[in-house]
């Protein structure tokens, strides 16, 4: 097998080793990362977001050790290069062997070395660690400096000012960011900037920093100064090219290791590359050219011809809410360009086209404000303009405005991150790639910075896919317009809605559910009435959780999992008298297992009598509002956790929704009752509580973000009525807070300025929906056992009703009952009597539902 | 501990019938499980357009005897009920799961006669329909 030993494990290292597997199907490489960070590759571009939520688990890449042919060395320094024995000695005192060796060591920070660089206030904008230690030093402190308005400057400036410091910005050009826009746009931009609370020095020159009495620091900018606290740099990069250096490999004009258009360097086996390589004496600082260098040196080791010839630079970028894309020649550099410009301060938008001398040919632009323009025309560069360049970025008008997909040509990239062509995207879709996931799993195009992915839905609807958010085969509806149509016409039966809006038939386990859930929550009788009944998923139907041996568990509610000793001495004496299988839930309460459909009458009759209700846990409705024991009890409690949690859940059990709904309520930041995997989370602060919405546990593990933070309780309150509202009106059937909030033009941004400022108009709608939910509500254990018609239907036997099931048997383990036999593999054990002639296949579960 | 009370029978010639429950006690597109006297259980049920299907109520998946607490609808016109286990969905007419066509449950006929609804005890020889 052969040795590849790479240097690095930046996001261009980490891409390097997946570019390499992916070539590699049979594993003739055996792949060695060395990575001193102790920390595996993560995303960089996204750094600021470990301060607005994101944790290192949100940014890691994908492991990629899972194959086996690659061993990541973390924590772990290569020291030397011996080129002639063609070996890495590292700083554990290894020596690996290579045959190919990739340097991607990437970058440092430039620290210009002016007068007090080196005091402990200074910081760098990096790592991880770099960001723990800016985090670190923001305790106490009221202001930092930022020295650089570049790109990575501004992230910078965001950073500090999450962490609730006045930012300042100094910048020596002068205008903000002036690598990708011009002078107008820098105009626009420092405005928008300033207006987002950060303060933006121009045209300024750091002469030293000092230090100061009341401050730490005093920032001299020539006749001017700052006094601040912390000061973080980031005016530039340096090639990290010493250990090539010191092996002796060709160095770039400006730094960086020399590789030529294979991206290998002036030793064969050696390669380098993103921003520690020098290609044709540039050195790259974004990653996009990193992953299209990384992706010719896979090439090269399967043996393919692949070539560097230089980058697209194309940025977009959401810097402190503020849209700024810069693409092609922006700066308008090739001779008898001319330039195409739409200045828009009131609108808050600037726009320019660089265009050819005689105006047909698209050569660069930039966008500042509004940068919606950016995924049609990147691509374009190059090409023939498809109209009027002013049109281009004329504001967009109802259609959506702008340019359509169709103008692009095959050869137009769709994705700069991953070097993904319309033509490329076009072949997928007509190998039945039919929709975004797969695409982007099938090209890898959308899955880098994402600003492609509104393009590849246009590409799929240009291509004639539909893209059907129909709910089964009997509605061509989705439910949020299932919903609408319930609530606009009154229609109060499933036989009513699916006569006049459905397809024909009569439902079945997709629609029915999904109908039930919009019709209870809108209308609130009880589930099992009328024709309601026949809709209900079993769970619903039995008001308890299916077991796989057919029986059923039996959760009462126990609302913030506050109980006392009398009513867990009744579910005690339930279990033992009824002869179940007792354990503690997640959410704080206790499930009660193997109940047969005759006993569960009876089990509900001693719990309802006792106090006890419904508590849910087997509708796609609220389960429970989990919570610390707060001020009661805790020595850091800032506020009465348990109350909220109790108020909070009674407010909103019985609230039928598209997927279950979990909350949660800490009463302070340490946090203990996890509120922040929860659908809705509240965290107590000194001054109220914090609303956290959209995490989840589960498969795909989600962090719950900040919708509004401070909030009296009436306000929370109100928030939560109209974000659960909204969410049960408007969300696909079966999806998930957190998917929902992802999927909604807008995002988080979107939902709080539905939920918050009430931009749609519908607060006071929203609010009196949920009004009307927690008035209606009454237990629905109770309304069966009130009602002999809903009762009858809790038998065994239809000619038998009280004769338990013979096939449910059950065992014991660890003193408790549990199912008898084997678990079920999912296959029948005896192939059916009518089973045809032909190989008898695996069934595969149904993916519909899990 | 329980002692199995076996249902009473009504027999007709060599066939065996079950009664299963009076007429109005089966609400349309709901099933009800029903025991035989061998102690097989079938699942029965009511379509929307009165008509009575009878299948083998073990869900052939994980042996769980529910399938009378499935969905009944419809597949392209085909009535069907979908377990509620790993919602497999089976053809009433047949009893062909349609996700996966070697398994199939067995049938049972079905009548109403005195207000009764009754299940034949045997299975059903042959499916008609495949």
């Amino acid at each position: 097998m052969r040795q590849l030993v790479v240097i690095g494990n930046g996001m261009v290292g980490h891409r390097l080793v997946e570019a390499v597997l992916d070539r590699d199907p049979d594993g003739t490489w055996q792949i060695t990362v060395l990575g001193e960070e102790p920390r595996p590759a993560y995303d960089r571009v996204s750094l600021s977001t470990y301060f607005d939520g994101a944790t290192e688990t949100d940014l890691r890449m994908p492991d990629l050790s899972a194959t086996g042919n690659v061993e990541l060395r973390l924590g772990q320094r290569a020291t030397g290069i011996d080129t002639e024995s063609r070996t890495v000695t590292t700083s554990t005192g290894d020596t690996l062997n290579y045959d190919a060796l990739v340097l991607a060591t990437g970058s440092s920070p430039f620290v210009p070395p002016v007068p007090g660089h080196d005091l402990d206030l200074c910081h760098v904008y990096r790592t991880i660690d770099d960001l723990d230690a800016i985090s670190e030093a923001a305790r106490g402190a009221r202001t930092g400096v930022v020295i650089g308005g570049g790109l990575l400057g501004l992230e910078a400036a965001n950073a500090l000012r999450l962490l609730g410091l006045q930012a300042h910005v100094v910048e020596m050009a002068p205008w903000l960011m002036p690598r990708q826009v011009d002078e107008g746009g820098g105009a626009l931009l420092g405005h928008l900037v300033e207006e987002t609370g950060v303060r933006v020095h121009t045209g300024a020159a750091l002469s030293a920093i000092e230090p100061g009495d009341e401050h730490a620091a005093r920032v001299r900018l020539g006749e001017d100064h700052i006094d601040t606290d912390m000061v973080v740099f980031s005016v530039g990069i340096r090639p990290r090219d010493e250990i090539a250096h010191t092996a002796g490999l060709r160095m770039g004009p400006r730094g960086g290791v020399a590789v030529d258009a294979t991206c290998r360097t002036s030793d064969p086996a050696i390669y380098a590359v993103g921003e520690c390589a020098s290609a044709a004496g540039t050195v790259y600082g974004l990653v996009a050219p990193g992953n299209a260098m990384a992706e010719v040196v896979a090439d090269q080791l399967a043996g393919g011809e692949a070539t560097f010839t230089g980058a697209d630079t194309s940025t977009k970028l959401k810097l402190l809410g503020v849209d700024v894309a810069s693409f092609g020649d922006c700066h308008c550099e090739t001779p008898g360009a001319l330039e195409v410009v739409l200045n828009d301060p009131p609108g808050r938008r600037y726009a320019k086209l660089v265009v050819s001398d005689d105006a047909s040919t698209l050569l660069g632009g930039i966008l500042v404000g509004d940068a919606s323009a950016y995924a049609g025309l990147r691509p374009l560069v190059g090409h023939q303009l498809p109209g009027d360049p002013l049109e281009l970025i004329a504001p967009a008008r109802e259609g959506g405005g702008g340019l359509g997909v169709d103008a692009l040509p095959d050869e137009a990239q769709v994705c700069s991150c991953h070097a993904v062509t319309k033509g490329t995207i076009h072949s997928a879709i007509a190998d039945g790639n039919d929709d975004v996931g797969s695409l982007k799993s099938c090209t890898k195009a959308g899955t880098g910075c994402g600003s492609c992915v509104p393009m590849l839905k246009k590409l799929l609807t240009s291509a004639g896919v539909e893209q059907s958010n129909a709910l089964c085969e009997h509605f061509t509806h989705s439910r949020a317009e299932l919903v609408e149509i319930v609530l606009s016409t009154g229609i109060t039966t499933f036989s009513e809605l699916i006569a006049k809006h459905g397809t024909g038939g009569r439902g079945c386990d997709i629609c029915k559910p999904a109908v039930a859930s919009i019709l209870a929550s809108v209308d609130g009788g009880h589930i099992l009435e009328g024709e309601q009944a026949a809709l209900q998923d079993t769970n619903d139907h039995f008001l308890a959780n299916l077991q796989r041996n057919g029986t059923y568990s039996v959760v009462p509610r126990i609302p913030g999992g506050e109980i006392t000793p009398d009513k867990l001495i009744v579910i005690g004496e339930v279990a033992r008298d009824f002869g179940l299988y007792t354990k503690i839930t997640g959410g704080q309460r206790i499930d009660l297992f193997g109940a047969r459909v005759e006993q569960l009458p009876a089990i509900w009759g001693r719990l309802v009598e006792a106090g006890f209700e419904s508590g849910h846990a087997y509708g796609k409705a609220l389960r429970t509002v989990k919570s610390c024991v707060g001020t009661t009890w805790c020595r850091y409690g800032v506020q009465d956790s348990v109350a909220m949690a109790i108020e909070l859940e009674l407010r909103y059990r019985g609230l039928r929704s598209p997927h279950k709904i979990k909350a949660a309520v800490s009463g302070c930041a340490r946090e203990c009752a996890e509120a922040r995997s929860k659908d809705f989370g509240i965290i107590a602060t000194e001054n109220g509580w914090n609303l956290y919405v959209g995490g989840n546990g589960g498969f795909n593990p989600r962090h719950a973000q900040l919708l509004a933070s401070d909030l009296d309780s009436a306000t929370l309150v109100r928030y939560i009525d109209r974000f659960l509202v909204f969410y049960t009106r408007t969300a696909d059937r079966l999806q998930r807070t957190a998917a929902w909030i992802e999927d909604m033009e807008g995002g988080l941004d979107h939902l709080r300025s539905v939920i918050v400022d009430d931009s749609l108009g519908i607060a006071a709608e929203l609010e009196r929906a949920m009004d009307r939910h927690v008035s209606n509500y009454s237990d629905e254990w109770r309304g069966v056992l009130e009602d002999p018609d809903k009762l009858a239907r809790f038998v065994s036997f239809a000619n038998a009703p009280e004769t338990p099931d013979p096939t449910i048997t059950f065992d014991t383990e660890r003193d408790q009952p549990v199912p008898a036999g084997p678990v079920p593999l999912g296959m029948p054990e005896t192939p059916p009597a009518t089973s045809g002639s032909g190989p008898t296949e695996t069934p595969h579960p149904n993916p519909r539902e899990a | 501990m329980t002692t199995t009370t076996l249902p009473t029978r009504a027999d007709t010639g060599t066939d065996v019938w079950v009664a299963a429950c009076p007429t109005n006690s089966l609400i349309p597109e709901r099933g009800v499980a029903v025991l035989l006297p061998n102690g097989d259980q079938v699942a029965l049920f009511r379509t929307h357009d009165n008509t009575l299907y009878a299948i083998d109520n073990i869900d052939p998946f994980t042996n769980a005897a529910v399938l009378a607490r499935g969905i009944v609808g419809d597949r392209g016109g085909e009535p069907t009920v979908a377990s509620p286990m790993l919602k497999h969905v089976f053809a009433l007419r047949t009893g062909i799961c349609l996700d996966n066509p070697d398994v199939a449950q067995r049938t049972h006929r079905v009548r109403e006669h005195d207000g009764q609804i009754h299940v034949r005890a045997q299975p059903d020889q042959h499916h008609d329909v495949r």
